[in-house]
């Protein structure tokens, strides 16, 4: 069987959730960029989309399409990695549509009814779970949520267990399972704010500062075998060496975000110290793609692929990395704790480390999904690398913009001798955020010529042997 | 990386250093739950404090402000608010109940939610008992 094909049938369940991913992916920068308006032009769609109904489908959408990815991403490379066809396609499918149709109602119910009223219709009164920032969906979603991922964990554990077992696979099992169970907390929601907020950090930190890096380490290893040919002996030591760093640093590193919401000041030199660490294993990733790529055994004709997989290790350490550690100290953050900072690191980070490896592994994956061959066409290979400069230098400069207004936020508002109200500093750092908009401009049309390249037509590229 | 460092060793180091630091962080949880209460004054969580939480949640006030740094940063901060506005509750609730229904043309405006008139006492209850809790001297000064 030539290596064009996919190489177990059961792996083409991926492709809707690739399809159902990017389409999210598009959802959510739409509602990016009102929200980016409204940040200069404060009564747009008002009140019929008010600010903070943008900005829960804007996140929403994030986390749904990241985990539509990571389904994907799941169900493409376990038959693989296992050797063996996926333990019910069929379930796989139900719970694809499942998942779509909750996550589309959800969205539906955001932007249809004001939110006390989706509260109301939901019957959040019974177990109040909504109205915390991303855990803002309606119980019965969270709910259903759980039921998918534990259908999603049966179908791949079945396939993992009773296959070849991969450190690829494993690693990838213990993130998805580390997923699942932390969401669990999102169903804890105590009267005391300060309790809730602890142990809120539980799914988001643990998430994306935790087990979400197995998920990531994980695909990134899958395809830079794939894509180099070095030696999978070489490719599970590192994936062992970042997943170990990822998780040494995180747990603890969950401390930075326990400074100033009532836990004991300790947390503040525990914080500091371990989420100080936390850029290492994203360095020791870009090190780890470049290296790989450089000690390649063959040119894989997917350039495109390749480029997606170094620009998730460089980015994934900008954003989260170098854009984590400079607000992270306790007397930093004292600072900027709740500013544009936050917003810039967020930015960068989620796309860099998350939104680009799912997009990796589309890159990847796509092709052969679609009956295409090992990689598209050079012409639209070359159109998907001008989409990824496009969107990745846009997010760098909406990072920057939106560092920029924070800085001169914590400025104005915090540190000079006589700081300003809130509002009063939001228009004198207007400018930052029209250029941030602007950027954001930037971003939307990468977007849109990564999805034109898919169906750009073209000879199939063909593979050469690396040069020696 | 060199071959005097094993797959194993790798393997050892994540699953081991992974267990040491669950263990250390669930003891430091349990010892920080042990002294949150002196620091959340948790007995004057009231049954209006804990309606006001629940007012909130349900009107998604997260999605443009910030709670003691957490959520959106469209719009202020609220952890000191009750300070800010002069230690009063009817401060709070005249704002929130003067909210225009269409907006102010140009500007950002906080959407007129038509609480009922326990509801707003509840989330200045919330408020109050918020801006009581030891957050450390957070945030720096009265602006948020």
């Amino acid at each position: 069987m030539s290596e064009a094909q996919l190489r177990y049938q059961s792996q083409a369940v991926a492709m809707p959730y690739f399809i159902a991913a990017i389409g999210l992916f598009v959802g959510q920068v739409l509602f990016g960029l009102i929200m980016g308006l409204q940040y200069v032009w404060g009564d747009f769609l008002f009140p019929e989309i008010p600010f903070n109904v943008a900005r829960m489908v804007h996140t929403n959408l994030l986390i749904v399409w990241l985990l539509f990815g990571f389904m994907g991403a799941a169900y493409y490379l376990v038959p693989e990695e296992s050797e063996r066809e996926l333990h019910s396609p069929k379930l796989a499918l139900a719970l694809f549509w499942i998942f779509l149709i909750a996550g589309v109602l959800t969205i539906v119910g955001y932007l249809a009814v004001p939110y006390a009223t989706l509260a109301k219709i939901t019957g959040n009164d019974i177990l109040p779970t909504m109205g915390r920032e991303f855990l803002e969906q309606p119980t019965i979603t969270k709910i259903g949520i759980v039921i998918v991922a534990l259908g999603f964990l049966y179908n791949i554990g079945m396939t993992v267990l009773s296959g070849r077992k991969t450190v690829i696979s494993v690693v990838l099992l213990t993130g998805l399972v580390g997923l699942a169970v932390m969401f669990l907390f999102s169903f804890y929601n105590p009267e005391n704010l300060i309790l809730d907020k602890y142990f809120w950090w539980w799914v988001v930190h643990l998430w994306v500062e935790g087990v979400w890096e197995l998920i990531l380490g994980a695909i990134l290893a899958f395809v830079l075998i794939k894509t180099t040919g070095v030696d999978r002996e070489v490719i599970d030591k590192w994936l062992y060496v970042i997943i170990a760093a990822a998780l040494i640093t995180g747990i603890l590193g969950t401390g930075h975000h326990y400074y100033w919401i009532g836990a004991p000041a300790y947390w503040q030199w525990l914080g500091s110290v371990f989420s100080a660490f936390e850029p290492i294993p994203f360095f020791m990733m870009t090190i780890f793609a470049f290296n790989m790529v450089f000690k390649r055994r063959k040119q894989h004709p997917n350039k495109a692929t390749v480029l997606w997989a170094m620009g998730t290790g460089v980015m994934a350490f900008l954003g989260a990395g170098v854009w984590g550690f400079m607000h992270t100290l306790a007397p930093v953050n004292y600072y900027t704790h709740g500013t544009q900072i936050t917003a810039a690191h967020g930015h960068m980070a989620f796309y860099g480390a998350y939104a680009m490896i799912v997009l990796t592994i589309i890159s990847y994956a796509m092709p052969k999904l679609r009956g295409i061959g090992t990689a598209m066409s050079n012409r639209a290979q070359v159109v998907e690398m001008w989409s990824f400069w496009l969107m990745t230098v846009a997010m760098v400069f909406i990072t920057l913009f939106l560092t920029a207004a924070g800085v001169l936020q914590v400025w104005l508002q915090r540190y000079q001798p006589n700081p300003m109200p809130f509002m009063a500093t939001q228009d004198q750092v207007a400018i930052f955020y029209w250029c941030r908009q602007l950027s954001g401009i930037v971003f939307a049309i990468g977007l849109i010529l990564y999805i034109f390249s898919f169906f750009i037509k073209g000879e199939q590229p063909q593979a050469e042997p690396a040069k020696a | 990386m060199p071959d005097i460092f094993t797959k194993t060793m790798a393997r050892n180091i994540y699953w081991g250093g992974s267990v040491f630091f669950i263990l250390v962080f669930l003891a430091l949880t349990f010892d920080t739950t042990q002294r949150l209460p002196e620091r959340d004054h948790r007995e004057n969580i009231t049954e209006q404090v804990a309606l006001g939480k629940a007012v909130w949640e349900q009107n998604n006030c997260i999605g443009c402000h910030t709670l003691l740094g957490e959520g959106a940063y469209f719009a202020p901060e609220l952890g000191n608010v009750y300070q800010r506005f002069g230690n009063s509750k009817e401060a709070i609730k005249g704002f929130i109940k003067s909210r225009p229904v269409d907006g102010i043309p140009g500007r950002r405006s906080m959407p007129q939610f038509n609480l009922t008139e326990e509801e707003l006492e509840a989330i200045a209850e919330f408020l109050k008992w918020t801006s009581e809790v030891n957050t450390e001297n957070w945030p720096p000064n009265i602006n948020g």
